[in-house]
């Protein structure tokens, strides 16, 4: 009996000791592939993201569909003719961060960080490493990073007609606000 | 005993241990949002009559049609590219369900005003999904060409035509749509004894992809009464519809002259059978008007 209740409270422990995630269902992530002649903006307000503080895994996922132009047929364009969304729904990464325990989530400050992990856009995987910053305020978790895109990476073709208008590589900028999974 | 107490506490602690797998799974099961179906047709119309698509909301598409002479009328007339009717056009979404246009004909210097709504948008996913799109419109003319005989009695509400129609449609796949639309014409003047007021037709409209920008597409109407077929024929166009960027350009072949719905309907005469067919072409390219930049 001793031993099982020892067994118990070893589990019971290590239930206790749950890692601590954060995530959000709200993420923002905008791109801007314009160029001086156009502007191509998309923002998508409904990414999913989570993260694992002991770990340092980070992974967010998003519905391509779920982007938000300000010209009705460049949205169109986007699903129909470049991302192929009816095909390829989903837009993915999947990784980790590797300095995790450089942030101190309990104590307020700004903490570069670098994550390293696999980007999925357009049924299309490849291998990135890009910086990112969490900012930790009054015990909220807020996360941002900025970086290039090659279309070209992920089989995204660009017609020569409208070569001058959309650039050949889109930046990406990724807010979070996170809160604490429970 | 124990064997109990231990197996509840590793059933505890598992949702722990399962979730390692994969982070996402723990957050990301959010039901399948509806979505509604987009890009049936590159053009809120098919070539002549309206497609089941619609204008973005705050999307001003500025419409030319031209409409060349016949084939048939040979060589010494360019093949009809000699002589040209045209209108030109304003259509604009006042929502993603509500759009309007106006637009001017050379032929019969008629005026032209429509208004078109879609109460069902065929989409996937989530409660309520719909199969189809379902599509009205009610549209009237108004000619503005001086009275042929201005010796007798002249009503203004002569010059008047109406319109109404619904399409009823469906995007199959990416490659392939298809639509019906029942109308009705109702002309309050009507050249022909022979005519009558009112003229019902039923359109059939459809397209097939070739490539991303390149679209093959048919637009038929056969009238079911009111007009002498001896002296009318159905309208047939035969087309392809070329995107690039903001512009959609239809080119196709056609035996109706008329560029809207009481003008093509009520007045096609030339027959695809004896080679009364003559080139023409749409071109349409949007704007958007206002909208947020973000």
């Amino acid at each position: 009996m001793k031993k099982t209740l020892l067994i118990g409270l070893a589990l019971f422990l290590f239930h206790g000791l749950k890692a601590q995630r954060y995530y959000t269902k709200t993420g923002i992530v905008t791109f801007h592939a314009g160029t001086t002649v156009e502007d191509i903006d998309g923002i998508n307000k409904s990414t999913t993201s989570i993260f694992d503080v002991s770990t340092g895994e980070f992974d967010f996922a998003l519905l391509v569909n779920g982007f938000e132009f300000r010209r009705a047929l460049m949205q169109q364009h986007f699903n129909e003719d470049y991302l192929e969304s009816d095909k390829y729904p989903k837009s993915t990464f999947k990784g980790k961060i590797t300095n995790i325990s450089s942030v101190n989530f309990s104590k307020d400050g700004t903490y570069p960080v670098q994550v390293k992990g696999t980007l999925t856009i357009h049924n299309i995987s490849k291998e990135i490493e890009v910086p990112g910053t969490f900012i930790i305020k009054n015990g909220k978790v807020s996360g941002t990073s900025t970086f290039n895109v090659a279309l070209a990476d992920y089989n995204i073709s660009i017609p020569s007609l409208v070569a001058d208008k959309l650039s050949k590589t889109a930046k990406v900028v990724v807010n979070c606000d996170y809160s604490l999974l429970k | 005993m124990r064997r109990i107490i231990l197996v509840v506490l590793l059933i505890v602690n598992s949702s722990v241990l399962f979730a390692q797998g994969d982070l996402l799974s723990l957050v990301d099961n959010q039901p399948a949002k509806k979505q509604y179906i987009t890009a049936a047709f590159k053009s809120t119309r098919v070539i002549n009559d309206h497609s089941m698509e619609f204008l973005g909301k705050g999307v001003l598409d500025v419409r030319i049609l031209h409409r060349f002479g016949l084939l048939s009328s040979g060589a010494n007339n360019l093949y009809g590219l000699d002589q040209a009717n045209m209108r030109m056009g304003f259509s604009y979404g006042v929502t993603n369900r509500l759009m309007v246009g106006v637009g001017r004909s050379n032929i019969g210097k008629d005026l032209d005003a429509f208004i078109k709504l879609r109460p069902i948008w065929q989409s996937k996913g989530g409660p309520w999904s719909m199969p189809f799109s379902l599509v009205l419109v009610s549209g009237t003319t108004l000619s503005t060409m001086p009275w042929s005989d201005p010796t007798r009695k002249n009503y203004f509400s002569s010059r008047m035509a109406f319109y109404n129609e619904v399409i009823i449609g469906r995007k199959f796949n990416d490659n392939f749509s298809l639509q019906i639309s029942p109308m009705m014409v109702h002309r309050n003047l009507v050249p022909l004894a022979t005519d009558s007021n009112d003229t019902y037709a039923i359109g059939i409209g459809g397209r097939i992809k070739i490539s991303k920008r390149v679209a093959f597409v048919v637009d038929y109407h056969h009238i079911v009464s009111g007009l002498d077929m001896h002296t009318y024929k159905d309208p047939l166009s035969i087309g392809v519809d070329i995107e690039t960027g903001g512009h959609v350009f239809q080119l196709h072949f056609t035996n109706a002259t008329g560029l809207n719905e009481v003008q093509y309907l009520t007045g096609t005469t030339n027959s695809w059978g004896k080679g009364q067919v003559g080139f023409g072409f749409n071109l349409s390219r949007v704007f958007t008007i206002g909208g947020k930049k973000h």
